[in-house]
């Protein structure tokens, strides 16, 4: 084919997108099923209700090459109960992340680690402590990474919030 | 009133006139409603597959929505094909299932099975109605999103509880979705720019697809045309737009096209595509298609515009509003003189035109496709199983209008051909349904024979008998070494005492005076109708693309017999 008006470079890359559908019980499995089906990636999904409406708001990161991304919010926008989508530029995202280590490490340093990661200790028992932190998906890995000598013995993760400046 | 009521009341707002379907215990209410009323016709097909097919027939016929009904769990996985062969070719449906009461959902009731989460990925959209003052508004938007924008089939699933209960029914509400507006309009200065382009290109063709039958602009295409002197070639989907008489087309492109129509794929400067959607088996290689051309893709679906190839002018929009604005510019428009670039084409066309051998011996295949079109032409609605005599029927019939032909393209469903005329024998009754099989595809909806004598619907199968399962006996002899898999069909059934068993009428014909007196006589009879025609079985389907390959890299008739 041509292609002197505009191409699809191959590159790939990761995408942040938002989506605006509507409450419905099957709102979740039309929008998963879709990846599946399409041979698409999820790398991190979350959903919560818009306040004051009938709609959600999941924020989806992906990968792929222009020519996937693009056929990823058409496909989107194409299921009936989806009413906006949205594939971000310029946004702020936020990751958050749960971890639970043993009492008997270093609490002092685990604390200021923390601490430089936008987080903290949450919780304490006798035999476990429970830090969380809030930050980019990037610094988020860095940190669970740099937790890894503490040997943490729980990691969940939020998954990536979004908004666009 | 009751659920089931509001259930028969919606169809009979929407102006249905048959609903094709299979009773059970879950869809029981929906059904005594059905008996207690007669606004719509219903008609009992013999497995819930083939209720759907009737429906698709009926629709690809018509233009209307077809309407499809059967209980859950078993009734509604054997209509999966249905749905699955509808969404494929964009075919508007509305599939009604029952599902056990509410309070057994998720129980592992008798008959229960999760529907919507089957149907999800093979609908354009589905519901599970959980109250019943949704029932009203699901329905009509059920018609609603089946028959606007890109269509498709729609499924709703409804409760047995759901269908008892009591209600006040309100169908007068319009449709209120804010998440689904269709783009209708065009963008008029996207438009402006393809038209330029059309206007500066020196080797321009009109690639129309199943989108412009289903947009009902067939007229538009053809003065559009006419107009620019621009020539057309067709899809397996838009077979009859042009009209086979028509000096502007150039035949079927694709895997089994015409050699001029796949050449002037091959050579074209500027592709304009019309409601196609670069399917593989239209493409051949991808990267070699079209590979001189820039692309004008014109398509109500966003979706279908860059999947495939990179579009230089994408417009998305209805295509008949479209092409009668592209009308309106280019009455006021100077074109090109593309009679050269015409003129290559009816070279080509003359070097290769698309032939079979013919024989005095036997009778080859194209044959009694060619002689039905000879003797029924226009009063004839061909519709097709899958397989060779799907590809000759494609090939030779002469149509002559859209909606001439109903076969399932995307999904390849081998069983759809006797249903589907059924569902056309319905929808025409002026015309002759005449279905064009193999001796592979019959034998997989073959219990609709006592649909079509129990209904009065007069299907003439045509059978075109070459003992193997054709197509893929003829990839294991072209491309693996002639083991024959599994594809040869030694065991068969005596067609004619088979139709008659059931109460139609049968015929078994060798020689072509026979199938000449075979096909009148069916035609007198009236009656669904089986002709049995004993044809020579190793006949291959040409020309062909062989897969990987770009569409001038054909087999071509001669090649193969070395």
């Amino acid at each position: 084919m041509h292609s002197d008006n505009h191409y699809y470079d191959k590159e790939i890359t990761r995408q942040v997108i938002s989506v605006v559908v509507l409450n419905e019980n099957n709102a979740l499995s039309r929008i998963v099923g879709l990846f599946s089906a399409r041979g698409y990636n999820i790398d991190s999904l979350t959903v919560a209700p818009v306040e004051g409406s009938d709609y959600s708001r999941m924020t989806i990161v992906t990968t792929g090459d222009k020519r996937v991304i693009s056929q990823i919010v058409k496909q989107l926008n194409k299921l009936i109960p989806i009413l906006k989508v949205n594939e971000h530029k310029d946004v702020i995202e936020k990751d958050t992340v749960l971890m639970k280590f043993s009492i008997d490490n270093n609490l002092a340093d685990i604390d200021v680690i923390a601490k430089t990661y936008h987080g903290s200790i949450q919780d304490v028992t006798d035999d476990a402590i429970i830090v969380s932190a809030t930050d980019s998906a990037a610094r988020i890995a860095n940190f669970i990474s740099v937790m890894q000598k503490y040997k943490p013995l729980e990691i969940v993760r939020s998954g990536i919030v979004a908004i666009e400046r | 009133m009751t659920g089931a009521k509001m259930v028969t009341e919606s169809l009979h707002e929407e102006g249905v006139d048959v609903v094709f379907g299979y009773p059970g215990g879950a869809i029981m209410n929906v059904y005594d409603e059905i008996y207690k009323q007669d606004n719509f016709q219903h008609i009992l097909t013999r497995h819930e597959q083939a209720a759907i097919h009737a429906a698709e027939g009926y629709a690809k016929s018509t233009g209307k929505v077809g309407v499809a009904i059967v209980t859950s769990g078993p009734g509604f996985t054997n209509a999966v094909t249905g749905l699955a062969d509808a969404y494929m070719d964009s075919i508007p449906l509305v599939v009604i299932s029952g599902q056990v009461p509410t309070t057994i959902i998720g129980t592992d009731g008798f008959q229960e099975i999760d529907a919507i989460g089957i149907s999800r990925p093979c609908t354009k959209h589905n519901y599970l109605i959980n109250h019943i003052d949704d029932i009203a508004r699901v329905m009509k938007e059920a018609f609603h999103i089946a028959s606007t924008g890109r269509p498709g089939p729609v499924h709703v699933d409804i409760p047995k509880d759901i269908t008892a209960q009591m209600g006040i029914f309100d169908y007068s509400k319009p449709v209120d979705l804010p998440t689904y507006k269709p783009t209708v309009n065009y963008n008029k200065r996207q438009l402006k720019k393809a038209m330029e382009a059309i206007s500066k290109a020196k080797k321009p063709l009109l690639y129309v697809g199943g989108g412009a039958v289903l947009a009902n602009c067939s007229e538009e295409i053809r003065e559009f045309s006419k107009l620019t002197n621009i020539p057309a070639v067709e899809t397996l989907m838009a077979r009859g737009v042009m009209g086979h008489d028509n000096k502007m087309f150039f035949g079927m492109l694709g895997m089994h096209g015409e050699y001029a129509a796949n050449m002037a794929a091959h050579e074209t400067d500027l592709l304009i595509s019309l409601g196609a959607r670069f399917d593989d088996r239209v493409t051949g290689r991808l990267d070699q298609f079209a590979k001189k051309a820039k692309v004008i893709h014109i398509d109500i679906d966003p979706t279908s515009i860059d999947k495939l190839v990179d579009t230089n002018y994408p417009i998305v929009g209805d295509l008949k509003v479209t092409l009668k604005g592209m009308l309106e510019a280019a009455s006021e428009m100077k074109f090109n003189d593309y009679s050269n670039w015409n003129d290559l084409l009816l070279e080509y066309r003359e070097k290769q035109p698309l032939r079979f051998i013919d024989s005095t011996e036997t009778i080859k295949p194209q044959w009694p496709i060619v002689r039905i079109g000879e003797l029924l032409g226009d009063k004839a609605i061909v519709s097709t199983d899958v397989g060779q005599h799907q590809m000759w029927a494609a090939q030779f019939y002469p149509f002559s209008r859209p909606r001439q032909f109903v076969t399932s393209g995307g999904l390849g469903t081998m069983g759809f051909g006797l249903p589907a005329a059924m569902g056309v024998a319905r929808g025409n009754p002026d015309k002759i349904s005449i279905n064009i099989t193999g001796d592979g595809s019959i034998l997989m909806n073959i219990q609709e024979l006592m649909t079509c004598v129990e209904s009065k619907l007069p299907v003439i199968n045509v059978i075109l008998n070459n003992n193997y399962l054709g197509m893929v006996r003829q990839w294991q002899t072209m491309f693996y070494g002639n083991r024959l898999s599994e594809t040869v069909l030694d065991a068969q059934p005596n067609f004619q005492m088979l139709v008659e068993a059931f109460g139609g009428v049968g015929y078994k014909v060798k020689t072509k005076e026979e199938f000449d007196a075979a096909l009148k006589d069916a035609v007198k009879q009236k009656k669904v109708a089986m002709i049995e025609v004993i044809v020579d079985r190793n006949e291959d389907v040409l020309p062909m693309v062989p897969n990987g390959h770009a569409l001038n890299e054909m087999t071509l008739i001669g090649d193969t017999d070395a």
